[in-house]
């Protein structure tokens, strides 16, 4: 009769050590996110206030400012890539969900929206650049819009099919077996159901694009002025932007400056984490 | 005309064959998806070509001299990449170490057991989170929080063991080690939430069958559950990768942006990218063409570790079902 009593083991040392092992990198791991939270809220929360939405950037030894002209120019840049990646983005889901997926057209599209998404961004700046700003002879506000299309599009394509294939085939063959035709459906029952997951892949490309600064270093360039400038908006003038203005002031030796970083950093992070944590919660399918 | 299965409808009938205008507007609407379709690999074509396009001029002039130059100098017309180069792959391994190890700890942490779901849940959103941070403020962060507090350990250890390559310089500011460190941070949401598909990928017969063999909870995710997603995890470590090397404003604001090639952590280096981000918006035509020819190289480098790394996804995905 072998014996029943239990023994300590090296094997179970060994767990024992692999567990807080994993316990301690991931509470290390966790350690970046609570540092950054902390130095922004008070760092930049020191010198949010109303001042810094509605004053342009100060130069040199100027004291206060803020970034009000940057705020819009993100939203209009953002805008324009919205404008464009978002139609063109769902479009090409709604084929490669619904039309031909498994198409040859499909599978080089799949492959190459997966592709774009690794594409560096500083990358589809150079491309902005070669396309807009060489073609029109100045950095502009559409040039910084065309370079973060480059980046949303691909996030749209490919959150937007998954979201169609999500909608219920039975739900689409009620629809056929009706007597709709292909768009029919598509519209009818396709996109409205699958409309909250589509809305949140947007949102997250909007809250990337709006994050992004090396695409619109040398597209938009910055500008110390407001992109609405005496009754016109002028976009085919260098453009501001939160980000490069984070990046500008970042090495700037003056303290005023520096603390305008942290806040408009804060101002960034808290776009970026208010559009997430938004498109995480009304994002959930409902089926 | 003999259409056999036509059956006359009539009028009063809710069912109607689709009318004519039906008819044109799905029509229209498959054509506009089929050109959205068309639009994306248009994109990457667009991409490759206008790049390239304005990058011959340089190629044409300079040819290798590019690719093995090391100094960069404007205004005797030298451009040598070769140590933006090596500081991209150096800085890019160096944070795939620390990277994969957090990573892959992190969805072993998340995907075995080791927490109640809400908890999981939690930590999982955390790391989302990480990706979430724009990357100009982890620079923000890096050159105001991460210099200052890895300082005083550089400079230990450069003091102490300062004969080994890897410490062979004092961290004098801006240098490879943080800007690796924040690189390393950033990837690594990618590297964990693939890490994690790979391990939830693997079937609950797979561990049971362990577990009943009389495994420990550790040995089965060593022996079984990390071996059978293996496939998985090592793509999520190439696609991790690819970031890094194509990673821009952390490293912009962090490397320090000197022409050097050094085996020393605390070096000050360069990546391509930086080089790109730096001297892109104040340079005249005859730079232009060899930037361009330098987002080239970059292109192709994150190119080649994305496709390979999508591959080894498709393969792993294969494997599963």
């Amino acid at each position: 009769m072998p014996s029943l009593q239990r023994k300590f083991e090296g094997r179970a040392l060994r767990s024992l050590i692999l567990t807080t092992l994993v316990w301690g990198g991931a509470l290390l791991a966790s350690v970046p996110l609570v540092s950054v939270l902390y130095m922004l809220i008070t760092r930049g929360g020191a010198r949010l206030n109303l001042e810094v939405f509605t004053e342009l950037p100060p130069t040199g030894f100027e004291m206060g400012g803020g970034f009000g002209n940057a705020m819009a120019g993100t939203f209009v840049m953002v805008g324009i890539a919205a404008a464009i990646a978002v139609p063109v983005g769902i479009m090409a889901a709604i084929f490669l969900a619904e039309l031909g997926p498994d198409s040859k057209l499909a599978n080089a599209a799949r492959f190459a929206a997966k592709m774009l998404t690794g594409l560096p961004s500083i990358l589809a700046g150079v491309f902005a650049y070669a396309l807009v700003v060489m073609t029109t002879g100045t950095y502009s506000a559409p040039a910084g819009g065309v370079a973060l299309a480059v980046l949303m599009l691909p996030i749209v394509v490919l959150t937007a099919e998954e979201s169609m294939r999500m909608v219920p085939k039975i739900m689409k063959d009620a629809a056929y077996g009706m007597g709709c035709t292909r768009s029919q459906v598509i519209w009818k029952i396709v996109l409205p159901t699958g409309m909250p997951a589509i809305l949140t892949g947007v949102m997250l490309a909007v809250a990337r694009a709006a994050g992004e600064t090396a695409p619109l270093l040398f597209t938009a360039l910055f500008s110390n002025y407001w992109i609405y400038h005496q009754g016109s908006l002028e976009v085919m003038n260098p453009t501001a932007s939160l980000a490069v203005l984070i990046y500008n002031f970042s090495g700037m030796p003056f303290d005023n400056q520096l603390e305008l970083a942290w806040a408009a950093s804060l101002v960034l992070v808290m776009i970026v984490l208010v559009v997430n944590i938004i498109s995480r919660i009304f994002g959930k399918p409902k089926y | 005309m003999n259409k056999p299965f036509v059956v006359p409808v009539n009028p009063d009938s809710a069912c109607q064959p689709p009318s004519a205008k039906d008819f044109l507007v799905d029509r229209t609407f498959r054509a506009l998806a089929r050109i959205g379709v068309v639009l994306v690999l248009a994109l990457v074509f667009a991409l490759v070509f206008e790049v390239g396009r304005k990058a011959l001029p340089g190629m044409e002039k300079h040819g290798f001299d590019v690719l093995l130059g090391t100094v960069w100098d404007v205004n005797q017309g030298k451009y040598g990449i070769l140590p933006a180069i090596w500081g991209t792959l150096y800085s890019a391994l160096i944070a795939l170490l620390i990277a994969g190890f957090f990573g892959v700890s992190m969805a072993i942490f998340l995907t075995q057991d080791f927490l109640p779901p809400k908890l999981a849940a939690i930590f999982r959103t955390i790391v989302e989170l990480l990706a979430a941070i724009p990357s100009v403020v982890y620079g923000l962060w890096g050159i105001y929080v991460v210099i200052p507090a890895i300082r005083p350990l550089t400079t230990w250890l450069n003091s102490e063991l300062g004969w080994v390559p890897f410490f062979g310089t004092s961290l004098s500011g801006p240098g490879l080690l943080p800007a690796a460190l924040v690189l390393a941070i950033m990837i690594l949401p990618t590297i964990a939430a693939v890490s994690q598909d790979a391990l939830t990928g693997v079937p609950m017969k797979t561990k049971q069958a362990a577990y009943g063999m009389g495994t420990t909870h550790w040995e089965a995710i060593l022996k079984v559950m990390v071996p059978s997603a293996a496939t998985g995890i090592f793509g999520s470590l190439v696609l991790g990768l690819g970031r890094a090397l194509g990673e821009t404003m952390a490293l912009a604001m962090l490397v320090g942006n000197a022409n050097n090639i050094s085996l020393s952590l605390f070096a000050p280096a360069n990546t391509l990218a930086a080089l790109l981000a730096l001297n892109f918006p104040e340079a005249g035509p005859n730079e232009i063409e060899v930037l361009m020819y330098a987002a080239l190289v970059l292109m192709l480098i994150t190119l080649i570790v994305n496709v390979f790394g999508s591959l080894i996804m498709m393969y792993a995905q294969r494997g599963n079902k």
